[in-house]
């Protein structure tokens, strides 16, 4: 981007007049990003208030920082943090894992029309809704679903398992459903470095007798590298906000100890309940947290000579 | 050639992974598909896998003449329709006015936008920001808002700068302005990455719901497909074990067994077309995955 800073940076009449177009729309972008991003900024004002619809941002009383005390000695608001942080991090684990393996496996597969078929059906989930996603999960988890019956037939199980009404298997089929619906998609990136990587390396390790899996230990992984890792830095920075359609769809009132995330308690006090400001000053906490993983996970990649976003 | 026993193997259990995956992706829709052509009431025995007991299509005629979901058709492809258009016009502007090496704000600009990426508001005070507006209960506020996209600018920015500059230059001798230039030198050779970014709008356009159930909720005129399956994924969800309340009902045709119909007509079109746009999307994906 620093390659430019030879060429005159003066702004004479005749460059703007040259340039009346950019700059016209340019102004056209900047109000309506002013409106659509930065104004709702502003918003956070009422984090301190009692905001009253009725009195407005400048009529309502100030009271400093007690909706955050509210948050933080609410037990529900620290179990939320909690189920976010949970759900948002086992994500994040199992789809990398998952996408990754599955696109090195898929490279080692030989048959190239069985790969094109494979990598095509990956897609398919990707593109489906999480209400459809949800709903087909909550098909095959049912009474009558193909995994309660699978468990039966291998006399695993006795009885049917009702998997939506035990706290302890919440998490997991949220796990699930994010690795059923993003290994494939997330493996594109993958395949596409791995594709990258110079073919002189493999046969060169196969000269020295490198078996298969010394080769994806010693050349793909290190190879891949580096988009792991940027990868890596920009999920980080999402973790918080991996969690609310899935949890939203498939949570009830049997699981809500573990099933609520700061989302769904930002849009039960704040649309549902009215009260704006504890759902704005809990929406604070959330971009504050993601902002600072967003640093931390820069300024230690930068530490250990990784790639970094900024 | 040593290795070819342990190569054998390996291909072998490589291939029943690959099997496996393919089945438990494959299967949960499948299944919807049976479900969608069998007779509700006998669907709620279980036991249907790939293939339906009792055929009929009456689940399919009991979803397309429920004006609800109708209506949501229609809104869900104006806009998936204009929420495309508008959207990749827009991003390519923007993108085609920061890519440009002499624009006094190029920097400015690019970081007006890519703080937009980390930083929002939250969902109160956008909430209320729309109200004000006007956007709620609105068909707008499923195309105005989100008519910008940072991530996606960044895509089409990044192929825009792997453009020669001496397309432009040699355009502006001959006296083009930069709209000419836009559209009649920079956009031609986008159509590529165009097609990528229209896909990632369409797609999201089409399978988005929250926003209908958080700011439509009152104007069942601008409901959704997605929405509107939303509210039939909740009468499932809220009578498990519905043997019983099936046994209640007049017709045939179950809550199960009319979402599952439902289902299959709002993935229909995407399954479709993915397959034949797959080139588009790898491409998108690498640029974007690598970039900012």
């Amino acid at each position: 981007m620093a390659k430019e800073k030879g060429k005159d940076k003066k702004i004479t009449w005749a460059e703007v007049k040259r340039q009346k177009f950019l700059l016209l729309w340019s102004a056209v972008f900047v109000v309506y990003g002013a409106i659509f991003y930065y104004i709702p900024l502003g918003g956070w004002i009422m984090a301190f208030q009692n905001y009253k619809p009725a009195k407005g941002f400048l009529g309502s009383d100030f009271v400093g920082m007690d909706k955050f005390k509210f948050l933080f000695a609410d037990n529900t608001f620290l179990q939320v943090i909690r189920n976010t942080f949970a759900m948002g991090i086992l994500n994040l684990v199992t789809t990398f894992v998952m996408a990754i393996l599955f696109a090195i496996l898929l490279n080692e597969m030989k048959s190239m029309g069985g790969k094109k078929v494979v990598q095509t059906i990956s897609y398919l989930p990707h593109f489906l809704s999480w209400i459809i996603v949800t709903g087909i999960l909550h098909d095959a988890l049912s009474g009558t679903g193909i995994v309660n019956e699978l468990l039966m037939k291998f006399g695993l199980i006795k009885q049917n398992i009702n998997f939506f009404a035990k706290p302890g298997y919440f998490w997991p089929i949220v796990a699930f459903a994010n690795v059923w619906k993003e290994t494939g998609w997330n493996a594109i990136i993958y395949l596409a470095a791995i594709t990258a990587i110079d073919p002189s390396l493999y046969e060169a390790a196969a000269i020295d007798g490198a078996g298969r899996w010394a080769k994806i230990r010693h050349i793909t992984l290190p190879g891949i590298r580096p988009t792991i890792m940027i990868l890596l830095l920009i999920n980080i920075g999402n973790v918080l906000n991996a969690g609310f359609e899935v949890q939203y769809l498939l949570g009830n009132g049997l699981v809500q100890s573990v099933s609520q995330t700061i989302d769904i308690y930002i849009l039960k006090w704040g649309i549902s309940q009215f009260d704006y400001s504890i759902g704005t000053a809990a929406g604070i906490f959330k971009s504050a947290v993601s902002i600072a993983l967003v640093i931390i996970a820069n300024y230690v990649a930068k530490k250990t000579g990784e790639d970094k976003l900024f | 050639m040593k290795q070819s026993k342990g190569d054998k193997i390996f291909h072998i259990c490589l291939g029943i992974f690959m099997f496996l995956f393919v089945v438990i992706t494959l299967y949960p829709v499948l299944n919807t598909v049976a479900i969608s052509f069998n007779n509700g009431l006998d669907a709620v025995k279980g036991g249907i896998h790939l293939l339906p007991r009792k055929f009929t299509v009456e689940n399919y005629q009991k979803v397309l003449q429920k004006q609800s979901l109708v209506q949501g058709a229609l809104v869900t492809v104006a806009r998936t329709i204009i929420g495309t258009l508008t959207s990749l016009a827009a991003n390519a502007l923007l993108a085609f006015i920061v890519s440009r090496k002499r624009f006094l704000f190029k920097r400015g600009m690019s970081l007006f936008w890519v703080i937009t990426m980390y930083v929002n508001g939250g969902m109160i005070p956008i909430f209320l920001l729309f109200k004000t507006l006007g956007l709620t209960n609105s068909f707008w506020v499923y195309i105005i808002p989100g008519m910008v996209s940072a991530f996606n600018m960044l895509v089409l920015r990044t192929y825009m700068e792997g453009i020669p500059d001496s397309l432009e230059e040699s355009a502006q001798l001959d006296g083009a302005g930069y709209f000419t230039i836009f559209a009649k030198i920079i956009s031609p050779l986008c159509l590529p990455v165009y097609a990528t970014v229209a896909l990632f709008v369409a797609v999201g356009q089409w399978n988005s719901w929250f926003d209908a159930m958080l700011y439509n909720r009152m104007s069942e005129q601008y409901t959704t497909l997605q929405y509107e399956l939303m509210k039939l994924l909740s009468t499932v969800m809220n009578q498990t074990g519905s043997v019983d309340s099936a046994k209640n009902a007049a017709s045939s045709v179950t809550p199960v067994s009319i979402r599952s119909a439902a289902t299959i007509v709002t993935m229909l079109p995407i399954v479709c077309l993915y397959p034949f746009l797959q080139r588009y999307f790898v491409t998108g994906l690498t640029i974007g995955g690598v970039k900012e």
